[in-house]
């Protein structure tokens, strides 16, 4: 809900001194885990998020398969300790919605048509959680699955923006995520510049929406950037290496 | 696997390519709607029954005393669930609910949470209590759009709710002291992409062949929006999915509110 009487921005700054357009920095490392196939920590602002890939595996349970193509299966979990007041652990309604969503988005891109019958498992944890951690996860997601070196059409690259204290702003903190009038996460196929994920709360006008969208998709397009640059780097420090 | 889905859907995207659709809908028509409220009416504070062709939805609304957010001492809760109940579909399952019914759930909470419809702060009934509003969907027939005709027979529902009297901290059942004030009515419209078309208000066949949906809840603004399905948009359709709504929504809200 709207609380207009909290000053969000003040003389064209928000709380951490950003522009309306500014991004809060953002730092992707690949392969942090050693079991996984592949794996991606990233940390955005105040949010520090590890995802992990594994897979294509057997699924179970068998009648889940699909002769077609492989199922992609995202979680997305909160540790408890990644919000000040604990969080219970295990799934809740948000969490589930925001696996299914973001399974939906990374299907779009992976090339699933490869590996009937299997699962490609994705697994995010929220660390420490500070407003955007769907697109925080999702971001690492991708970096993730190219880690695992599993065929995708693209990589998945999101960012919100959101209406604060009447201004429509990119990449929301969490105070105003809490407070502002409205959220706004996208993620996108940067190559098409076509949307797989999109959810909105609050109030809108179409113009506003308009504009917060076009917002989006460009904090998008520069996190995708982002994304290659610590791709490249990590494959560059292995031909290093050798 | 769904083998007759699959089937079809060569058979629907070639019609959609034609400007046809299965049921011989213009690409922006819903199928008939119709709302039924009070549908349980001696017990449920508030119900309603809606049939949006063969998808059947039944929103019952309870009241509770209980206490309210810590953020939000002086206004009353709210929660929405929904069931999809295994008579409704082959492909539902008892048991608890699972990402279907949660996101329905959600998308249908987000519309009418964010649209400020229910007047909250007068839900307060002294310190630490406030009326906690339920809101439970049930989904009986599953013919598609299930997410539309759940927002539909919510805000519904919620239209049709009284409070119970409430006296020296009981709640006297059977007994009202006045309707649930709601100030406005937000409605999910539901459009799905198919082929390069976009139409609004899927039927089974037609979701099980889409590429990607939009749900859009309006009222004089937007006030949530879902994308679903493992296929993307494209900017020029997302406006046109918002526009749909808006002008569907403006449609149906007539009809909710009745004559």
């Amino acid at each position: 809900m709207a609380k207009e009487d909290i000053e969000l921005i003040k003389n064209g700054r928000r709380l951490d001194g950003r522009k309306f357009d500014e991004l809060r920095e953002i730092k992707i490392e690949v392969g942090v885990l050693s079991r996984a196939m592949g794996s991606a920590y990233i940390e955005w602002g105040k949010n520090k998020v590890i995802a992990a890939v594994y897979g294509p595996r057997e699924l179970h349970p068998k009648y889940l398969r699909d002769p077609r193509r492989a199922l992609l299966r995202c979680i997305y979990n909160l540790a408890p300790f990644s919000v000040e007041d604990r969080k219970r652990p295990g799934p809740d309604r948000r969490s589930v919605e925001i696996s299914k969503v973001s399974s939906d988005a990374l299907s779009s891109v992976v090339m699933l048509e490869k590996y009937p019958n299997t699962v490609i498992d994705i697994f995010i944890e929220i660390l420490q959680a500070d407003a955007g951690t769907r697109c925080a996860g999702l971001n690492a997601a991708s970096v993730a699955l190219a880690d695992a070196g599993i065929p995708m059409r693209d990589i998945v690259s999101s960012c919100a923006a959101g209406k604060v204290n009447g201004e429509i702003v990119l990449d929301l903190m969490k105070e105003e995520d809490n407070l502002g009038e409205c959220d706004l996460p996208v993620a996108i196929i940067p190559r098409k510049k076509e949307v797989v994920l999109l959810q909105m709360d609050g109030k809108m006008t179409r113009e506003e929406f308009k504009k917060a969208y076009e917002l989006a998709v460009d904090g998008a397009m520069r996190v995708y950037k982002i994304q290659k640059e610590a791709l490249i780097s990590s494959v560059n420090d292995v031909i290093i290496e050798e | 696997m769904e083998i007759e889905a699959c089937l079809r859907k060569d058979y629907i995207t070639n019609l959609v390519r034609e400007g046809k659709r299965l049921d011989g809908r213009r690409f922006d028509e819903y199928r008939n709607i119709e709302i039924e409220k009070n549908y349980v009416g001696e017990k449920a504070c508030g119900s309603a029954l809606v049939r949006l062709g063969e998808t059947k939805v039944l929103v019952g609304v309870s009241l509770n005393v209980g206490e309210p957010y810590p953020d939000a001492p002086e206004e009353g809760v709210m929660t929405v669930s929904a069931e999809l109940r295994p008579m409704a579909s082959p492909s539902f399952e008892a048991g608890p609910p699972g990402e279907e019914a949660i996101e329905v759930a959600r998308v249908v909470d987000r519309g009418i949470r964010e649209s400020g419809a229910i007047e909250m702060e007068k839900l307060f009934i002294e310190e630490g209590k406030v009326w906690i509003v339920f809101v439970d969907i049930h989904v009986l027939d599953q013919g598609g759009n299930m997410i539309d005709a759940s927002g539909i027979a919510s805000i519904a529902a919620l239209l049709n709710t009284r409070i119970p009297r409430y006296e020296d901290g009981q709640i006297i059942r059977g007994e009202w002291s006045g309707k649930l004030p709601i100030s406005c009515v937000p409605v999910p419209c539901t459009s799905v992409k198919i082929g390069d078309s976009i139409l609004i208000d899927p039927c089974l066949d037609e979701e099980y062949a889409m590429d990607a949906r939009l749900t859009v809840a309006t009222t004089d603004t937007i006030n949530a929006m879902q994308k679903g399905g493992q296929g993307a948009l494209k900017e020029d359709e997302i406006l046109s999915a918002i526009d749909l709504s808006f002008d569907k929504g403006n449609e149906i809200r007539k009809l909710i509110q009745g004559p």
